[in-house]
């Protein structure tokens, strides 16, 4: 019988890899406290967020809250909840083994595949987000009088986009991850960069078309952008304040796949590539702390 | 009885201790000059997404300043909650706690310098940040009484940095919550003092209870100051709220000196002083 018996991984063994991190993830999100302290920890903070935009579009129009910008404000704050938490959220998870737990080393040295245990990091993180999208979009309709009529909502076109969205994020978190693999000083910065920018760019509070155009154009190479507009119009069909107001939907909802699709492969040559040099540079199981 | 030459031989390791700290803070961070840029510039990326907010809704242009301002203080938040609230904490976790409490300082003293050189750097990068802000959005800043806004400014500094310095001694017993507490305190605490918009938006009673939490008290005086056109949103007079500030500032560092000694003790009885990873 041979020493060595190498095994090509089966789907079956990237299911349990997966199935097992996002558990892990879920474990690490939540067992610091009970679950009612840790639901109400999880949305306070994005709530808070969202009640800041209400508080400042509430300073300068005197509270009318039906008015289309506040939707389109206020859902795209709400699903930009997702973009938080997974992009910056995946990224965090390198730090957090490399730095505090110590264990990236161990995952590293263990029979699954790094990708995948991201991937699976990142869907714990998405579950943690959906409570609070849920949540902060629920506190919005029942109180603040976002039009949003359930008889009129595309569903489709929402969970569609939904579904094509996350995957961006997630495998935009990929890219970020495979970027703090190699950076030691600015890991954190990298994240905070890339989210804020996001945030700027997106169109998420605020329509593209305010910003000078040589601006917004950067904001129109964005998957999120797309993903961002699908969802107000799916939730809002006759809302006319837009960041892609010449854009058609099926337009919108081509790119978004498209990107989403290019994102996949992205990450994955990216992520493998930072994988490599990391291996060489020996900085897998390197603490940076200054 | 502790004789002359006792008290003046703990004054200077103390003295030396906080010079210690605030050396690290002040010169090991300007080592590294690209996290300057990235401390000055990243955080105006947030603001921005609040400006463009503002100039959506054709707000008044000194909003675009309160916006400017409050993303400014938001470094010295962030300050006070990672690098001198949760200090203690990391060092738990990096083994490094036991050495600070068997050191022969005052825990306030390795604080005080660490509030000092905290203090400083950020000061330096949210004045860049308040200046790229300027330039870049042209906001109407107009400083009337400029030893005022500075005593102010430095008032609520101290009682920032004694706020910090109350929960680094609460820190000195948490595991993993110590992270996520000073995670629930960035947003909540952006959106109950204000800020980003005035924070008598609130109604009087919250502001009131924000009041507690000494960025509240110090934004909307420093505000006014900056933005004499927009006084009519401030909460309090100035006068006042420097007044509340000082008492916050000196209730706040007597109050850290106590439960520095207190949680201390309750950490060796409870053995959670050198428990990691929990």
């Amino acid at each position: 019988m041979p020493i060595f018996s190498f095994k090509r991984k089966t789907l079956t063994d990237y299911w349990k890899t997966l199935r097992l991190s996002a558990w892990l993830g879920w474990q690490q999100e939540s067992n610091w406290a009970d679950p009612l302290l840790f639901f109400g920890y999880s949305i306070l903070r994005p709530l808070s967020g969202a009640l800041i935009l209400v508080f400042m579009y509430m300073v300068i129009t005197g509270g009318k809250t039906q008015t289309e910008y506040f939707g389109y404000l206020y859902i795209g704050n709400a699903f930009y909840i997702y973009v938080g938490q997974v992009l910056f959220g995946i990224s965090w998870v390198i730090i957090e083994d490399r730095e505090f737990f110590r264990i990236l080393k161990i995952v590293y040295l263990s029979p699954i595949s790094i990708y995948t245990y991201l991937v699976g990091r990142g869907m714990a993180k998405m579950a943690v987000a959906t409570m609070a999208v849920v949540f902060t979009l629920a506190f919005g309709i029942l109180f603040l009088d976002i039009p949003v009529d359930f008889s009129t909502v595309n569903y489709p076109l929402l969970f569609g986009s939904l579904v094509f969205g996350l995957i961006s994020i997630c495998f935009l978190g990929i890219i970020l991850a495979g970027i703090t693999l190699l950076i030691a000083r600015h890991s954190m910065a990298i994240s905070e960069a890339v989210s804020g920018l996001f945030f700027f760019l997106c169109g998420a509070i605020f329509p593209l078309t305010i910003l000078p155009s040589w601006i917004s154009v950067f904001g129109k190479g964005i998957p999120i952008t797309y993903w961002l507009e699908a969802t107000r119009r799916a939730l809002l069909p006759d809302i006319t304040v837009s960041s892609l107001p010449d854009m058609p939907t099926n337009i919108v909802v081509i790119v978004l796949i498209v990107s989403c699709v290019g994102l996949i492969f992205a990450s994955h040559l990216i992520f493998r590539m930072a994988d490599r040099i990391a291996r060489r540079k020996g900085l897998i199981d390197k603490p940076t702390q200054y | 009885m502790p004789t002359l030459s006792n008290i003046k031989s703990s004054i200077i390791l103390n003295v030396r201790a906080i010079k210690a700290r605030a050396y690290v803070r002040i010169v090991g961070q300007q080592r590294e000059l690209s996290w300057l840029f990235f401390d000055s510039f990243l955080p105006l990326l947030s603001i921005a997404a609040f400006v463009y907010v503002y100039k959506a809704m054709q707000a008044p242009p000194e909003f675009t300043g309160f916006v400017i301002l409050g993303g400014a203080m938001t470094a010295f938040w962030m300050n006070v909650l990672w690098s001198m609230a949760s200090q203690f904490y990391w060092e738990k976790e990096g083994g490094n706690l036991q050495l600070y409490l068997i050191a022969p300082m005052s825990r306030m003293s390795i604080l005080a310098g660490m509030a000092l050189g905290g203090g400083f750097s950020t000061t330096i990068r949210a004045s860049s940040a308040l200046l790229v802000g300027i330039f870049i959005f042209h906001i109407p800043i107009n400083i009337i009484h400029p030893w005022l806004t500075l005593a102010i400014f430095v008032v609520t500094l101290l009682a920032l940095y004694g706020f910090g310095m109350l929960f680094a001694s609460l820190y000195l017993l948490f595991g993993r919550e110590a992270w996520h507490m000073s995670n629930l305190l960035t947003e909540p605490i952006f959106l109950l003092s204000g800020f980003y918009f005035p924070v008598k938006a609130l109604g009087f009673y919250v502001a009131a209870v924000a009041s507690i939490i000494p960025a509240t008290l110090g934004l909307d005086a420093m505000r006014q100051l900056a933005f004499p056109d927009s006084a009519q949103f401030g909460f309090l007079t100035v006068g006042s709220e420097l007044i509340i500030l000082s008492i916050l500032a000196v209730t706040f560092i007597v109050l850290a000196r106590f439960s520095l000694g207190y949680m201390e003790k309750l950490g060796k009885r409870e053995g959670r002083l050198t428990m990691r990873w929990q």
